[in-house]
């Protein structure tokens, strides 16, 4: 008895494996998990809709909102909305976006415009546009203008505080190297502080064009005949659900594709990365 | 050319950096600074390539510049300050495209500079896609491209590992090996500035005063033999005697800061 070692210390004078302690928190997403999890939702749903759980008025099953979105495909009217309200956010988000560059440049590259246009922006940024319209109503007409407008302003702010961060966020040392070489100031800002600022600005855009779609509803479902926004909000005056739903994907759907188009251009501009 | 810091002094705020320095470099001339931490040395550069005007006295040029000289005083950065969205071709490009020079000539001088730090093979490559030894070497080239009549070398190799610092230091010794070109080489590193400089001037800590100037007495051909090792070593010792003292009341400003 007295010859045997304690017990417990028996197993410590032979090697064993180091216990591994590093897993976990390095989350991937899976290629197919959130096709899955969507399909299993989108099939609940379906099954929620035909077999009479919930009231179809209120939550019409994917199979009506399809067959929705296919008979205002075929009527032609799907086209008619959609038509005016990328217009309209084509046209505000372009003069917006134009417009905040211009003065993000302007903040990020001037002594003067930073001490005045910070000041305006960090005033105006945080009110919400659309409560503008019915002025923008009154100083521009009935018309498209001040629906535009309203999504001009959105784009214009978001766009300003992306490109002045992004000017900012250059590093000096890159400026301070072109000047050693005389590089004169134009070229300067077209070759290192424009690229150097593109990762702000792309990442504007993905924000700027979620903000459009927003304005573009608001605006179009508070006076517009056509658009999105007004076909939403006439299928709900008429409880025509399927119909709003249809009208949702697709807002749903042209959100996708704005999001992937800017990634295909960040992949185009920002391969260096 | 030569290169003249006249009483130069600076100050950030209330901080006092630099302290009537003075000293000539002469055309060919390589001259090292070196000093405690936080003396001034790449302040003191910065004021003598234009990029941070002096509190008081001045940085000035002496003759003319060598002809074809592009920018007679170009710098070599310590963090290489490439364009990271350019290639290294475009990089080395860089600051020539504002010159009179023409699209051929510029592929010329591209093409020269790329040959001279080896980097040929790597002309469609961007910065991310190099070691940092090999960034560097595309700073050189950039820097050779608009042929310099002065490098103004800040710590240029003390981003690099041990191993890429002893081949740049070869190629430092080789580009400057005709006198052509003249260098002010800044560096925390006595071993380098004993390898490459002509003299060495020592400053002070904060406010950086010149405290001396040490000529090496070989030339750096003579300095690769084995022999002239324990004469370097020597003057190595003597520098690190000069700067020990201030060297540690500068690191325990820097810990009490």
């Amino acid at each position: 008895m007295l010859d045997r070692a304690p017990q417990g210390t028996q197993d410590e004078t032979r090697p064993r494996p180091v216990a591994f302690r590093g897993a976990g928190f390095t989350p991937s997403a899976g290629r197919y998990s959130g096709w899955i999890a969507l399909a299993l939702v989108i099939g609940f749903w379906q099954l929620a809709g035909s077999a009479g759980w919930v009231n179809a008025l209120f939550l019409p099953p994917p199979s009506a909102i399809v067959a929705a979105i296919y008979k205002l495909a075929l009527s032609g009217a799907l086209w008619q909305h959609l038509s005016w309200s990328v217009m309209r956010i084509g046209s505000g988000w372009i003069l917006g976006t134009a417009a905040g560059i211009i003065v993000g440049f302007g903040i990020g590259l001037s002594t003067l415009a930073r001490g005045v246009g910070i000041t305006f922006i960090s005033a105006l940024f945080p009110i919400p546009k659309i409560a503008l319209l019915p002025l923008l109503i009154l100083w521009l007409g009935i018309g498209e203008e001040p629906k535009i407008a309203t999504i001009a302003l959105g784009v214009f702010f978001s766009t300003a505080i992306s490109v002045y961060s992004g000017v900012d966020a250059v590093p000096r040392n890159l400026i301070r190297m072109a000047q050693s070489f005389n590089v004169p100031f134009h070229l300067i800002v077209r070759r290192v502080i424009w690229p150097g600022a593109l990762p702000s600005i792309l990442a504007g855009f993905r924000i700027t064009a979620s903000v459009a779609l927003l304005l573009v509803v608001s605006a179009e479902m508070i006076g517009a005949q056509y658009g999105i926004g007004a076909f939403v909000l006439q299928a709900g005056n008429l409880m025509q659900t399927d119909q709003l739903l249809a009208a949702v994907v697709i807002l749903s759907v042209f959100g996708l594709v704005v999001g992937k188009g800017i990634n295909l251009l960040e992949a185009r501009l920002l391969h260096w990365r | 050319m030569d290169l003249i810091a006249d009483h130069i002094s600076h100050r950030f705020g209330t901080l006092d950096v630099l302290d009537q320095v003075s000293f000539t470099v002469r055309a060919g001339e390589v001259v090292a600074i070196v000093g405690p931490s936080g003396c001034g040395k790449s302040t003191l550069l910065s004021i003598l390539g234009g990029l941070l005007r002096p509190r008081e006295g001045q940085a000035e040029l002496r003759g003319a510049p060598p002809a074809g000289s592009l920018n007679p005083l170009t710098f070599v950065f310590q963090d290489f300050a490439l364009l990271p969205w350019c290639t290294v071709e475009a990089n080395v490009e860089f600051p020539l495209v504002h010159t009179a020079l023409g699209i051929s000539e510029r592929r010329a001088v591209v093409d020269d500079a790329l040959r001279r730090t080896g980097l040929t093979d790597f002309r469609g490559a961007y910065p991310k896609q190099l070691s940092g030894g090999m960034r560097q070497r595309v700073g050189i080239a950039r820097a050779l491209a608009v042929r310099p009549a002065i490098l103004l070398m800040d710590e240029p190799l003390s981003a690099l590992d041990s191993q890429t610092r002893e081949l740049l230091m070869e190629d430092f010794i080789r580009l400057l090996a005709d006198g052509s070109m003249g260098a002010v080489y800044v560096t925390h590193n006595l071993e380098e500035a004993v390898r490459l400089a002509d003299r060495i001037v020592v400053l002070s800590r904060r406010p950086g005063r010149v405290r001396e100037v040490v000529t090496i007495p070989m030339t750096r051909d003579e300095r690769g033999d084995i022999n002239a090792r324990g004469k370097l070593l020597a003057i190595q010792n003597d520098l690190w005697s000069l700067i020990r003292e201030e060297a540690i009341d500068a690191e325990r400003e820097v810990q009490h800061a």
